[in-house]
């Protein structure tokens, strides 16, 4: 019982940081049905610029607040990473809109590798590790000297992820901006001609994309406090799947997807072996999609015309 | 004379054809194509201020291409498209609904997987919410169908409850033009005639301008102040609604053989 307490907390921490990068893939497969390949490298790339920004405040300007740092590192890391989003859209995708439907998914892996390409040669390939930020936590109980430790990173991840989501389904279901999103989801031509500017409207869910993956590169390298160029790989992979398990273009699906690929993984290492937690994941993701073919909350094509 | 000098006096010579007034919308020798494919050939169409005008044609005959070009989405390939005194040919889509034009296009395209409401939120959208409340009361007026599903969504209603949603939703942008692409597509005579006559109230007492397209060429020619006949992307004839109506050729391609004709009207 107490290993389980255990991991299930490591499993929805690690869940909460797949499902925000989850939400990026889904809102932009949402808006033009393209898989964004390079958006796990954007969330490296985050990671990067917040280890780069923690050290500079702290080593440079002798920051000594925690929570200051923190919140300025989170603040500099979505804004620059917003940045790159908004530019890869520019340069990468949005010319090709119109194109055929390989084009810029193609145009999407060649980001991938240029991201990590580029980041290995200015900032090396070795892992780069960083002083943790925020330490410490409770013990929530203990037996039979098994103490089941909640970390305050692991507590502050999940808050950062239920707040981040709320505020999203919020944004995109109740406001004028979240309207247009969907208005362009569903009739592209349609909506511009309800004067709509589509173009924008795709930007800035690009923008909104990165930003969150901002987040989680923030909380990522927080919680393991080590990152390298290769990083984008392996949690972009991870959450692209829970995007597609929890029902791609839902965001709280991107979410609870996210969290059932953390907590399958976990427990997996756990109870099992830790060399096939991939293998359990990726398992339990083609048996779900067998079944439920548009993902758990996804929804399924019928439509009356 | 300069050749900018013709173009003027051509332009006011067909303004002068048009009822003395600019036209608030001028279509000049448009061409618009699929690939290498003409749908319109040298398209030439004036709706003035205040105007009822309906575009009558066959199936393909690019009634629907031309809603479309003047909202540049094709844009046109050559020729010209000025509204208000100004060129819109190549301005973006939603560049040119901004400066007061509405469609509701074929098909109806509702946003199928939003509600009633939200759908008429969109075509609210470009004054953020201003008038809201007061057009949505005043469409709801109009269709008071559309008022008794504000909560449902709008792709599980039938198709003429779709076609009033649209025209409804095209109306919340407050347009002083309004397109109206088949309005009467597959609706029931008796919810066409509520459609016609909202059209002319909208005209009336509005003052708003309407171009519309029509397979429904008795009513949509009965209601209109001029009219147009599109064949092959070509107008063939244009003239007031009561001329075409009657003139033998477009009485033998349009109004009879099965069309909703005079019969029992």
């Amino acid at each position: 019982m107490d290993v389980f307490v255990q991991q299930l907390i490591n499993g929805l921490t690690l869940g909460s940081i797949y499902g925000l990068i989850a939400i990026g893939y889904t809102m932009v497969f949402g808006i033009i049905g393209m898989v964004n390949f390079a958006h796990g490298d954007v969330f490296m790339v985050s990671c990067f610029i917040a280890l780069i920004t923690f050290l500079i405040l702290t080593a440079w300007l002798g920051v000594s607040s925690i929570a200051l740092a923190f919140l300025v590192v989170l603040v500099v890391a979505m804004a620059l990473t917003a940045l790159w989003g908004w530019a890869i859209e520019r340069v990468a995708y949005r010319p090709l809109r119109g194109s055929f439907r390989l084009a810029p998914l193609i145009s999407a892996i060649g980001v991938s590798i240029f991201l990590s390409n580029f980041v290995q040669v200015v900032q090396g390939a070795r892992n780069k590790p960083t002083p943790p930020m925020l330490s410490g936590g409770i013990t929530l109980f203990e037996r039979d000297g098994y103490a089941v430790f909640l970390a305050w990173k692991q507590v502050l991840i999940m808050a950062v992820t239920a707040v981040l989501l709320t505020g999203f389904w919020y944004l995109v279901q109740r406001t004028p901006f979240g309207r247009a999103q969907r208005a362009c989801e569903q009739d592209r031509k349609m909506a511009a001609l309800l004067g709509i500017d589509v173009d924008r409207t795709i930007s800035l869910t690009f923008v909104l994309g990165a930003a969150l993956a901002a987040v989680a590169g923030v909380l990522y390298l927080m919680y393991y406090g080590v990152v390298s160029f290769s990083d984008g790989f392996v949690p972009g992979v991870k959450a692209f799947t829970a995007a597609v398990l929890g029902g791609i273009g839902s965001l709280p699906g991107a979410v609870l997807g996210g969290l059932i690929i953390g907590l399958i993984e976990t427990f997996w290492s756990a109870y099992f072996s830790i060399e096939y937690k991939d293998v359990a994941a990726f398992s339990i993701l083609a048996i779900v999609l067998i079944f439920m073919p548009s993902g758990i909350l996804g929804r399924p094509e019928v439509e009356k015309v | 004379m300069s050749v900018a000098g013709i173009n003027v006096l051509v332009e006011e010579t067909r303004a002068i054809q048009a009822g003395g007034k600019p036209p608030l919308l001028a279509v000049r020798d448009v061409s618009t194509y699929y690939g290498s494919v003409a749908a319109l050939r040298g398209v030439d169409l004036d709706v003035a201020d205040g105007e009822i005008v309906t575009l009558i044609g066959a199936n393909g005959a690019g009634k629907s291409t031309l809603m479309m070009t003047i909202f540049g989405s094709p844009q046109a390939r050559s020729g010209t498209i000025t509204y208000d005194g100004r060129d819109i040919t190549r301005l973006p889509t939603h560049a040119i609904a901004r400066l007061g034009i509405a469609q509701s296009p074929e098909g109806r395209r509702v946003f199928p997987r939003m509600s009633v409401y939200e759908n008429l939120q969109m075509g609210a959208a470009l004054h953020d919410g201003r008038f809201f409340a007061e057009d949505l009361e005043k469409v709801c007026a109009l269709f008071p169908r559309v008022k008794e599903r504000l909560n449902q969504r709008a792709g599980t209603m039938s198709g003429g409850e779709q076609q009033m949603l649209a025209i409804a939703r095209a109306l919340m942008s407050r347009p002083r033009l309004l397109l109206l692409d088949e309005p009467s597509l597959g609706l029931a005579p008796l919810v066409v005639k509520g459609i016609f006559d909202a059209i002319r109230e909208l005209n009336r007492t509005d003052g708003m301008t309407i171009f519309l397209v029509e397979q429904n060429a008795y009513h949509a020619l009965k209601l209109a102040h001029r009219g147009y006949v599109l064949v092959n992307g070509r107008v063939t004839m244009s003239g007031t609604g009561r001329a075409l109506l009657d003139d033998p050729n477009v009485k033998a391609a349009y109004l009879e053989g099965g069309h909703a004709g005079p019969v029992g009207a």
